[in-house]
Formats: structure tokens, sequence, C-alpha cells
């Protein structure tokens, strides 16, 4: 059977490798999908309607395809943080801690200071890029001396960013008279918004260019090429001669500039708060989103941005299904979950072949 | 042999060391004029959840299932606790229906990573995204009201009144527990075959013992336990369900795990050291004359400070199972 598949793949001229992450991407998908359905059905709601609403709601319309990538904007920048310490061997999970301060950045310097329109935006970017780094560095330093596991310290890191950042809003850069959100940033420091009414703002092709670089940086630089090795095979890169030290701090503070990226995408890029809650409402999980996303893209920058696009459709259709079906929307994050434990377990597919006998 | 009495010697020592130290904390305390039993108090309540996370944690990974979805578990747990407690009118059967919960999460996992031959840390991450969205999914199908539950007060487990403080029984339950699984680790057949099965698999399967049955036990008791700690906070201590109410503590306690090096009794030592830093903490904020000065947010980074300080001093001197994290497949 596995035969008459590969001869007909050759016919058909299909390259074989290349397809198989998409479709296990898809599977999971699926799976996942499917389990939330039983959720709601366990629940008492009804999955197809709810189903209806959420992809009509997503992919509906012009304007929600709009909405739909206005949410993947930051998403895929946090997948390339997971994705880029992936590809290094690590499992940098720093993403959520770090946008927040990339978010402080950006809402400091685009309402706080006064710059020509376009360079301020520029420089709230790259400021917010900037702390994104800074807040990555400790815990690559920490695994390169200490060998301390990324995966508690990056979500220490996490939860103390979520207290200095809420504290500094507060108390620092707090919108005189509203303590609950950060001055909004100044119309030069804003992103055009593409269409009257939406909330994609231009940040979508910043975004976009920065997946690019990074997927030109890992499969056409000598640098990509070492950060690769280090991460398919430790000891053969230790042989070669790469320095693993400088690829994971490297590794770190690439992810630490994407995930300060996605921050400032959503304080200068993204219509109508233009300034950060001092909940951190509006940064807050994309983080760890960005995780799901970037496993269902295949640790791939530019897969993310496709997973981006799938899971930012689900997140604004997710609104639609609560208010005509009732179902809350956090149900798309648990399904989001469900389809990374899904991708964790490339053998289920066989199991379930053997046990249906197809 | 030689080996085996030294790590002996180090234990004492380190437990003498946590005793020293909470001899000169409890010496400061007094001088600062804040209550050593009420201190003593909280500290335990903070110990409990992440003893109990961390000694269920010890027996999974001894067997080689390491999962790292803690903090999920908590999280579903806290409010399955609260939801059977409302359902039996019963504070001990919410912590029973927990820890069920966590049991059936830690069965699963335990297939997932000995039949699906899973990744287990993205697994584990995966546990952690789920519980994420569907406890508040779940908040908002039980009882309708988004991001949190007050449980009824006639309901809530109460604390006993003991010589030194007023304890809950889970917190005596957990120390209890951390005993017990050291206990079963190492004097037991069982235990011998759950850390055989995380050294080397393949040894157990020449014995002719299975090794996926072991390490799906092991992990749905691991599990169990989890589970009950995340009810213990919710049914037991905080009395209500927040979407937050884990707070980062699976993580906790998976670095408590790393500091034991994956033995129970030095779990529950880490665990104390955290629990005690934590409520040391919050008693100092709220004391007049330094809540003026250091502003809360700060007090609250403490419990993830102390881990990252601690975390980075134990690490690399322990030595984990060989099999760890790495499914068996028969050849």
């Amino acid at each position: 059977m596995k035969s008459e598949r590969v001869s007909l793949m050759k016919r058909l001229k299909i390259p074989e490798v290349p397809l198989r992450p998409f479709i296990q991407s898809g599977i999971a998908v699926l799976i996942g999908l499917l389990l939330g359905a039983l959720l709601m059905v366990i629940f008492g709601y009804d999955p197809i309607i709810a189903y209806y609403w959420l992809f009509r709601g997503s992919f509906g319309s012009i304007s929600n395809i709009m909405e739909t990538l206005s949410f993947a904007t930051p998403l895929m920048l946090t997948a390339v943080t997971f994705a880029i310490g992936s590809k290094a061997g690590l499992f940098n999970i720093g993403a959520e801690g770090q946008i927040y301060l990339g978010a402080l950045g950006a809402a400091a310097v685009a309402g706080a200071i006064t710059l020509p329109a376009g360079l301020h935006a520029a420089v709230a970017t790259a400021f917010a890029m900037f702390l994104g780094a800074i807040w990555a560095i400790p815990a690559a330093l920490l695994k390169i001396w200490r060998g301390v596991h990324e995966v508690i310290s990056t979500i220490m890191f996490n939860w103390i960013a979520s207290h200095l950042v809420t504290y500094l809003t507060i108390y620092y850069f707090a919108q005189p008279g509203q303590a609950h959100r950060t001055v909004p940033a100044l119309p030069g420091a804003r992103y055009p918004v593409l269409m009257e009414g939406a909330s994609l703002t231009a940040v979508i092709f910043v975004a976009v260019a920065f997946c690019i670089g990074i997927y030109i940086y890992l499969w056409g630089t000598k640098a990509g090429y070492e950060l690769r090795l280090v991460g398919a095979n430790p000891d053969a890169a230790n042989y070669a001669g790469v320095n693993s030290r400088r690829v994971i701090l490297l590794s770190f503070i690439i992810g630490g500039l994407a995930a300060g990226l996605a921050g400032a995408s959503q304080i200068i890029g993204r219509p109508p708060a233009w300034s950060l809650y001092a909940t951190l409402g509006n940064v807050v999980t994309l983080g760890f989103d960005g995780i799901g996303v970037a496993l269902i893209g295949r640790n791939h920058p530019i897969g993310g941005i496709f997973a981006a696009i799938f899971y930012g459709g689900l997140r604004h259709g997710g609104r639609f299904m609560e208010y005509n079906a009732g179902v809350y929307s956090e149900l798309v994050r648990a399904i989001n979950g469900l389809i990374v434990m899904a991708l964790a377990t490339p053998e289920i597919i066989p199991i379930i072949r053997r046990r249906l006998k197809i | 042999m030689k080996t085996l009495s030294s790590l002996k010697g180090k234990r004492a020592l380190w437990l003498l060391a946590v005793v020293v130290i909470i001899a000169i904390v409890i010496y400061i305390i007094e001088e600062f004029g804040l209550n050593a039993v009420s201190l003593l108090e909280s500290g335990l309540l903070s110990m409990t959840p992440l003893a109990l996370v961390a000694v269920g944690e010890c027996i999974n990974e001894k067997s080689g299932v390491v999962n790292i979805g803690l903090e999920g578990m908590l999280l579903i747990s806290s409010v399955t606790g609260v939801y059977g407690a409302e359902l039996f009118e019963n504070g001990f059967i919410g912590l029973l229906i927990g820890a069920l919960t966590g049991a059936f999460i830690g069965f699963l996992f335990g297939i997932i990573s000995v039949y699906g031959g899973a990744d287990q840390v993205v697994a584990g991450t995966g546990i952690n995204i789920f519980a994420l969205g569907f406890i508040q999914y779940l908040l908002m199908a039980i009882w309708g009201f988004p991001g949190i539950h007050i449980l009824e007060r006639r309901l809530k487990v109460r604390p006993i009144y003991t010589p030194i403080g007023q304890l809950s029984i889970v917190t005596i339950f957990a120390i209890i527990a951390a005993g017990l699984a050291h206990i079963f680790l190492y004097k037991t057949v069982f235990g011998f075959r759950i850390r055989a099965a995380g050294e080397n698999p393949e040894a157990v399967d020449v014995a002719g013992i299975r090794v996926d049955r072991v390490r799906i036990f092991a992990s749905t008791l691991g599990g169990a336990l989890c589970g009950l700690g995340g009810a213990f906070m919710s049914v037991a201590w905080f009395g209500a369900v927040v979407k937050e109410i884990s707070a980062g503590k699976g993580f906790i306690a998976l670095a408590c795990v790393v500091f034991a090096g994956l033995e129970p009794l030095l779990a529950l030592a880490a665990a104390f050291i955290f629990g005690f830093t934590e409520g040391f903490a919050f008693s100092v904020a709220v004391t007049p004359g330094v809540k003026e000065i250091i502003p809360f947010y700060f007090i609250n980074m403490i419990p993830y400070i102390t881990t990252l300080i601690i975390v980075t001093i134990a690490i690399g001197k322990r030595r984990f199972p060989k099999a760890s994290g790495v499914p068996y497949r028969r050849e």
C-alpha cells in the first residue's frame, strides 16, 4: 500500500518529504478541532453551529480576513521566538515576558518623546526589540554558565516581567488621570492603518519581513547553519568547532528581538488602544500562543506565518462563536493546546491506522 | 556503596543547613516583631501544593516520564476540585475529585508518552496551553461567570488546630506523602521497578516486567498528587478559583524537583524553602514601615527570584535517570 502511494506521488511529481509536515500539521489540527467539538458536546453546546461561526467569523469576509491578519501579526513573531530556540535545540518559552517588555518599550518611546513622524515609529519599534532582547539575555547566560534549564528560567522571567511591567506602567508611564493604561502613542509613532475601520496596520509587513529575514538567516548564512547544526547534533557541532555558547546566546537574542517586535506591534500597530493596559490585557498570552503557532508551523519561520494566520483566524472567529453560539472563545486556546499535544505525538497516526485497520 | 553513604551525608548536611537557616530567620522575625507562628502557618500553606506536585513529579520522573504540564494540571484540578466540592456538598470530596482529575491527566500523559512516543516536553507544554484556555471555558460553562468562582464558605476544608498553629490536613498529608514516596521508591519491589524503568528499561523488560505499565502507573500516581495540590489551593487554601491561581507554581515545583535531584524528601525540603520564602516575603511586605517603601509588585516577584537563585546554585551536581524523557521501544 505504501509503495502504491509512493508511485502515485512519483507520477504526480509530488515530492514526498516536504509534504509530510503539512499532512502532519493538518491531521493534528483536525484532531484538535474534533476534541474541541467533544468538549463542546460534553457541556451541551452544538459544535457544528459553533465551528460554522468560528470559520465564518475568521475568513468569511474581507474585513474579517483583515482582522484575522491583525491577530496573526504578533503570533508569527512569538512563533519565531520559539522556533529559533527550537532550531538551536532549546525550549525557549520566554516570549511571554519579552513581549511585555517590548510593549512597554514601544509605549514609552511612542508616548513620552516627540520625534518626526515615521522616524518616531522606527525608533519605538527598535527600542521595543532592544528591550525584548535584553530580557532574553539572562536566561541565555544562566543556561550557558550554570546549565539552568531554560524552561524553568524563562517561565520565572515571564512572571517577573509581568509584575515589573505592571508596576512601571502604573507608576511611571500611565496616562495622567487614567492609571489603567499608558500614554497613547503619538500619531507620528503609529503604523498607518491599512483599511478604514480595520485594526490591521502596516506593522504586518514589518512582521512578515522579519520572518523572511529569519528564514534567510537560518538557511542562507553560515551563522544560521551553525545554529541549526547545534540544534540537530550538538556533538557534531562541537567537533566542527562551532561555539555552541555563542549560538545559544544568539538564538535567545533573536528570539527576544522577535518578541519585542511583537510587543511593539500591539502598541503602535494596533488600533484602537495605541497604548499598553496596566492589566497587560492587550499582550498577555500572545507569547504562549506563539508556542502552539510555531509547532503547527513546524518550527519554520515561513510555516509560522501561515500557522499564525490560521490561529489568528481562530482567535478572531472565536468572538463570533461566543456571540452566536454561546461557546466561550477561550475554548480556542484549549484547542491550540490539544493541537500541540497531537503534534507532540507523531506515532498517533500509525496507532489510529492500526486500530482502524486502514 | 561509597557513593550511597556520601549521598546520605550530603542529604543530612542539606537538611541541617535548612534547619539552621530557619532558626536564624525565626530569630530575625522575632526581632522585627513579626509573629513566627503565623509565618510558619503561611509558609506551610504555600509549601503544600509545591510539595505535593514536586513529590509526584519525582515519582514519574524516576520512572522515565517527564511531565512539564504540572502548571496546567494544577489549574484544571483546582477547578474540578471546587466543582466536586459543590456537587457533593463536601470539601473533602472536592479534594478527592481534584486528585482523580490529576490522576486522569497523568494517566493520559503516560499513555501518549509510552505508546505515542511523544516528545514529552512538547506534550507537557500542550497541557499547559490547553489548561489556560480550558479552565476559562470551564468556569464559563459551569458557572457562567468569567475568570473567577468563589467557593461557598461552608464547603471550604478548614484547618485543624495543632501545637504549631493551624494546619491543613492536606499539609500533613503532603509531609507524610513525601516520606511514603521515599519508602515506596527505595524500600519496595515496585519502587525498585519504577527506578529501573527510568534507568535501564531494557533490563526491566528482560526481567519480564512491563515497562509501559510501570511508567503509566508512575505517571498516574504523580498526576494524582499534582491534582490534589491543585484542589488544595482552591478548596482548602484560597476558597476560590481564579484563572491565574497557579501563578507559576507548577514550574516552581519543577525547580524543586531539579533542586532535589528527584529525591522526594529533598523535594519536600525545597518546597518548604520556597513556601517559607513566599510566606516570609508577604509577611514582611504588609509590615508597617516596609509596605510604604517597597511596592507590592516587587514582593510578588520574590518567589520567582528565589527559584532562579536556588536553581542557579543547585544545578549541575544532580544525576538524573538515564532514560528520563525517552520513550522505550521494544526491539
